[in-house]
């Protein structure tokens, strides 16, 4: 049995994406995810198998109370940080292709505006980190900025990787944010903007960080023939794989701390796809903070280990540039749901649906996710 | 508020209890397979190697070169506003696993030579880096 191709993204939604909701996480989640069903054509009684992003907003069993689902056939747990939504895609595709369900939900919402919840908080309820945790946190080693940090720093001093390096990935998020209405950010930014923020974790910068922010994203994966029949034109997971680094909860003793689990991903994926990053048209790439999307470019081979930065650089990843990246504004610009709107966005591109930030003739795409210290994903997209 | 203002500290576990205890007696424990010998750390429960999970602590001799570093600027907890900024040091130790600190020093280089040096801080024991002399 294979993979390649059993399975379509079906259905996309997001909510309006803001700072300082009023709304649940899990009332956000369950609106995104309406949206989602609606979109494929659906009715929530279709959804035979759910995966909740994340454990901060709803599980399983609540869609099945809310939803009236009479016959939830799978459901999963995938504690990956923002790596999970990718992997989700690798689960669904898998339990679509053997038939063991028809429709899958995958959904997210947080809502992270309340004071005593920010991510240096937070990560610390998570068992993923807990190496961190016991041996860092109290150091004052705390937030994902300062626990990355390290990594970025190690590859600017080893390959000369530049803070005008992190600042095109900034750059190029925020005009591509511009184009949409529904990102956070209003405001452009230039190289100087960039360098000129506030310095939070060296060498990252106020700009070099996502966002903050708060909302719901969801996504309906079908099988690839029971897509045919619903409202849009289908989207296929043309491959999916996951990877996780050595050492995957702690980068402090990663023997190699500038290489991320999608490094062994990546090879599988597009052998998996048939197709090499050169054919890659646009890409949607999880970006925590600028470094990252540096790195996973060299984890995925679209360049050399140590020339990520020359090759952010010029305006490779702006709509226009030869490797348009984040076209919906990233989590950098756009907003923070774990990467479910990497996913929303790629297919949006691969329906030609994209607006202004349209990747013209976008036939082939990719994905990414990350999370959690170094967990990565990707998935590879075509339009049917 | 309070206990904004109030540092966090290690909750040890039976694992790490161990380490805990001799970094307050002013050693840097590491964990050695009893029997394989491969070291590891941060403690846990196996070792990856021969699966056992006999443990014997050997204390690390001190020395080892900086592998990474950041310098905090912000507080992402209040407790720590009154330190920044502040510098947190990767250390290859000389035994192999590696080691996060506090940073004594002034400038860094990736393979610059340190030694470890364990502080008190409110009664609590604080893994330190600083540059080694004798080998700079």
């Amino acid at each position: 049995m294979k993979l390649a191709d059993q399975a379509c993204v079906s259905g996309i939604g997001e909510t309006a994406y803001s700072r300082g909701s009023t709304k649940t996480a899990f009332e956000l989640q369950i609106e995104a995810s309406l949206t989602a069903i609606a979109d494929a054509g659906l009715t929530p009684k279709d959804i035979d198998g759910v995966i909740p992003i994340g454990i901060v907003s709803g599980i399983a069993e609540d869609f099945i109370d809310n939803f009236g689902i009479p016959d939830l056939r799978f459901s999963a747990v995938i504690p990956h940080g923002g790596a999970s939504p990718v992997m989700a895609l690798q689960a669904a595709a898998t339990v679509l292709a053997t038939g063991i369900c028809q429709h899958v939900l995958i959904t997210f919402g947080r809502n992270v505006s309340a004071a005593t919840n920010k991510a240096g908080a937070r990560i610390h309820q998570m068992p993923q980190f807990h190496y961190v945790t016991e041996y860092e946190y109290p150091l004052g080693n705390i937030a994902p900025a300062q626990i990355y940090a390290p990594m970025a720093r190690r590859h600017m001093e080893l390959y000369g990787t530049t803070v005008e390096h992190f600042g095109a990935v900034a750059v190029a998020c925020r005009e591509h944010a511009l184009l949409n209405d529904n990102a956070v950010m209003k405001k452009a930014i230039t190289l100087d903007d960039h360098r000129n923020s506030r310095m939070i974790a060296d060498p990252f910068r106020l700009l070099d960080c996502s966002l903050e922010s708060d909302g719901g994203a969801a996504v309906v994966v079908s099988a690839a023939d029971c897509a045919a029949d619903l409202r849009h034109r289908r989207v296929f997971i043309a491959s999916v794989a996951v990877g996780h680094p050595d050492s995957p909860a702690s980068i402090t003793q990663r023997a190699d701390m500038t290489s991320l689990g999608l490094a062994k991903a990546a090879p599988r994926a597009f052998a998996m796809a048939g197709v090499t990053p050169a054919d890659i048209q646009v890409a949607e790439i999880y970006d925590c903070f600028t470094y990252a999307v540096i790195r996973q470019l060299e984890d995925m081979g679209f360049c050399k280990k140590g020339e990520g930065g020359p090759f952010v650089a010029d305006g490779r990843l702006r709509l226009g540039g030869a490797l348009p990246t984040n076209t919906h504004g990233g989590l950098l610009s756009q907003a923070h749901v774990w990467g479910l709107n990497h996913i929303v966005e790629l297919v949006r591109q691969l329906r030609g649906d994209a607006g202004r930030a349209q990747v013209p003739d976008a036939e082939l795409g990719v994905v990414t996710g990350y999370g959690d210290l170094g967990d990565g994903a990707l998935a590879i997209m075509r339009r049917g | 508020m309070n206990d904004r203002l109030t540092k966090p500290v290690s909750m040890p576990t039976t694992l790490s209890a161990p380490y805990w205890q001799g970094l307050q007696e002013g050693r840097l424990l590491l964990q050695a397979c009893t029997q394989c010998g491969s070291l590891r750390h941060y403690p846990r429960l196996l070792c990856t190697r021969c699966y056992s999970d006999g443990v014997r602590w050997l204390q690390a001799e001190g020395g080892g070169r900086i592998h990474s570093w950041t310098v905090a600027h912000h507080a992402f907890h209040a407790s720590f506003a009154g330190a920044l900024p502040y510098t947190l040091v990767t250390v290859d130790l000389k035994e192999g696993p590696r080691a996060l600190g506090r940073w004594l020093g002034n400038m860094l280089a990736l393979g610059m030579p340190v030694r470890a040096r364990i502080e008190m801080q409110d009664g609590v024991a604080e893994l330190a880096f600083e540059p080694d002399s004798q080998r700079a």
